[in-house]
């Protein structure tokens, strides 16, 4: 199952994560500039958080995408988007490259208001690390 | 031609950025005669220019994109009959509460009970061999050539400066399409957001710490740059310049409140670092040092658009208030709950100095 992943490390005035979560899962307790905490076992998976989330630091995890994969679900706000069945360069928070990914889905929703959702499969070991991809900028490639 | 009628009102206000416009809903909406000026033909501030997602809470409309939010704010403004006066530059203001401004071709007279000054920031500039030269910009004019005239001011930049203007300019340059070749930033570590520094890292730009521009060169615009490393009090270390070439330079290295009108009021100054310089006296009811003159969002201190769309509501009650438009009781209600909202947004590592900066600056005002 997907789940979410928030990687907020820093004190800052910011909550619209919270009130977009449809069943609870996310929470900052007391003042606004608290961390926020992710619940794992409330979540669904819906990605609303990953699209509406400001700091573009909320992620969904699925440990078991399939044998030896994971997927990663982050924002994506460049264009031309990755088309399903890429190969994508996964990067972590530092932009260094980490290895080889698979898109399995580009989600656009109205109510993401033109953030795009890529999910992308990774080996296992990366889940946690992945946090996006090299942008593509072929856009001949991408069509 | 000359417009010589005056016209009144019960509250006029300078700039219809996030503060204005915060203050003329407020006015407005409390019932005053309300008359919004600004030099631009378009309403929103620098809202306009803002199309990543806000943050903040829900009261100041976070995970919104900027300009969304500026639409929204106008709509409430017009809503609450709040009169615009747009392309008019405000260049005097009088003790008896008179406003001048002109539309290049009249001169346009106001006369209002109480002046809110929203008048904003400028970007300062940065001083080196070749700063002169075309292609050296700020960050902000090259985000408005990037989202509102929609036109690339240039193909490959250099970024000087990771507060969060340079972060998210970087980041909607990218956008649009341009190569970003590297932020440099003099501090030791980034100014800005981490959350806003992950966004362009992952894309796959460098943010340069500890380093400086040291002069920029080329035969009719900028060709390339001179960059350096620097000790611990700023100055360029020997031996360790390297050349970057770009065609263009966008400083992103703060902003100063424009102070210029209120200065022309008469209203007592006084200086802020962390706030941003020189600015004017005011209490924690955004009055200054004259009654009728309040003042809101980075005129009163360099803060963020959610700050200072708080402190105009603030400031736009206050008025209404003082005209007697509002109880003391209702004024004191709607103080406590913006006040709190503004200390929300004003704790933790980043919003902490300028809390007590602010508190200083109030007791300036007693
Ligand atoms: S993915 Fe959906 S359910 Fe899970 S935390 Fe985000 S918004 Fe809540
Ligand atoms: S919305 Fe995003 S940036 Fe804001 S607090 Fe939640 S996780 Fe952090």
């Amino acid at each position: 199952m997907r789940k979410i992943f928030i990687d907020c490390p820093e004190q800052i005035p910011c909550n619209p994560c919270v009130h977009i979560c449809p069943v609870g899962a996310i929470t900052i307790e007391g003042s606004i500039t608290n961390l926020p905490k992710g619940n794992k076992e409330l979540c669904t998976g819906c990605g609303l958080c990953v699209a509406a989330c400001p700091g573009q630091a909320c992620f969904l995890v699925d440990t078991e995408f399939k044998e030896g994969f994971a997927s990663v679900d982050f924002p994506y706000e460049f264009l031309p988007l990755p088309t399903v069945g890429m190969t994508v360069k996964a990067r972590d928070n530092e932009g260094q490259t980490l290895t080889d990914g698979t898109v399995e889905a580009v989600i656009q929703r109205e109510s993401s208001h033109q953030t795009a959702i890529i999910r992308i499969s990774v080996p296992t070991k990366y889940a946690y690390l992945v946090r996006g991809i090299k942008p593509i900028t072929d856009f001949v490639k991408a069509l | 031609m000359s417009d010589s009628g005056e016209k009144s009102y019960d509250v006029i206000i300078v700039g219809a950025g996030p503060a204005g416009l915060g203050a003329a809903i407020e006015s407005g909406k409390a019932g005053a005669r309300t008359l919004l000026l600004d030099e631009n033909q378009k309403p929103g501030g620098q809202l306009f220019k803002q199309i990543h997602k806000f943050f903040g809470s829900k009261e100041h409309f976070a995970g919104m994109r900027g300009f969304l939010i500026g639409e929204k704010l106008l709509e409430e403004a017009v809503k609450h009959n709040v009169e615009f006066r747009l392309g008019a530059r405000v260049w005097g203001l009088y003790p008896d509460g008179c406003v001048t401004a002109t539309d290049e071709e009249n001169s346009l007279n106001f006369k209002g009970k109480k002046i809110i000054l929203a008048t904003g920031a400028s970007e300062n500039a940065l001083s080196f061999p070749g700063c002169t030269l075309p292609g050296v910009i700020t960050a902000g004019a090259a985000q408005t050539f990037v989202n509102v005239q929609h036109v690339l001011p240039g193909k490959d930049f250099v970024v000087v400066g990771s507060g969060n203007v340079g972060l998210i300019v970087t980041y909607q340059l990218l956008q649009a399409g341009a190569n970003v070749i590297k932020i440099i930033e003099a501090a030791p570590k980034i100014s800005g957001y981490g959350v806003h520094a992950a966004k362009i890292r992952r894309a796959g730009i460098q943010i340069l710490t500890g380093h400086t521009i040291i002069s920029a060169s080329g035969r009719d615009q900028v060709e390339r740059v001179i960059i350096a490393k620097v000790d611990e009090n700023f100055n360029p270390i020997e031996g360790t310049q390297q050349t970057i070439l770009c065609d263009t330079v966008a400083l992103a290295v703060g902003l100063s409140p424009r102070i210029e009108l209120a200065g022309a009021g008469g209203c007592e100054m006084t200086y802020s670092k962390t706030l941003g310089g020189v600015l004017p006296v005011h209490d924690d009811n955004m009055e200054t040092s004259f009654e009728h003159i309040l003042i809101a969002g980075d005129l009163s201190g360099i803060e963020e658009a959610s700050t200072a769309l708080d402190e105009g509501r603030l400031a736009g009650c206050r008025a209404a208030y003082r005209l007697g438009l509002m109880t003391l009781e209702d004024y004191t209600s709607k103080k406590v709950m913006i006040l709190n909202r503004l200390a929300e947004l004003r704790c933790g590592p980043f919003g902490n100095k300028r809390m007590l900066a602010k508190e200083e600056i109030w007791k300036k005002a007693v």
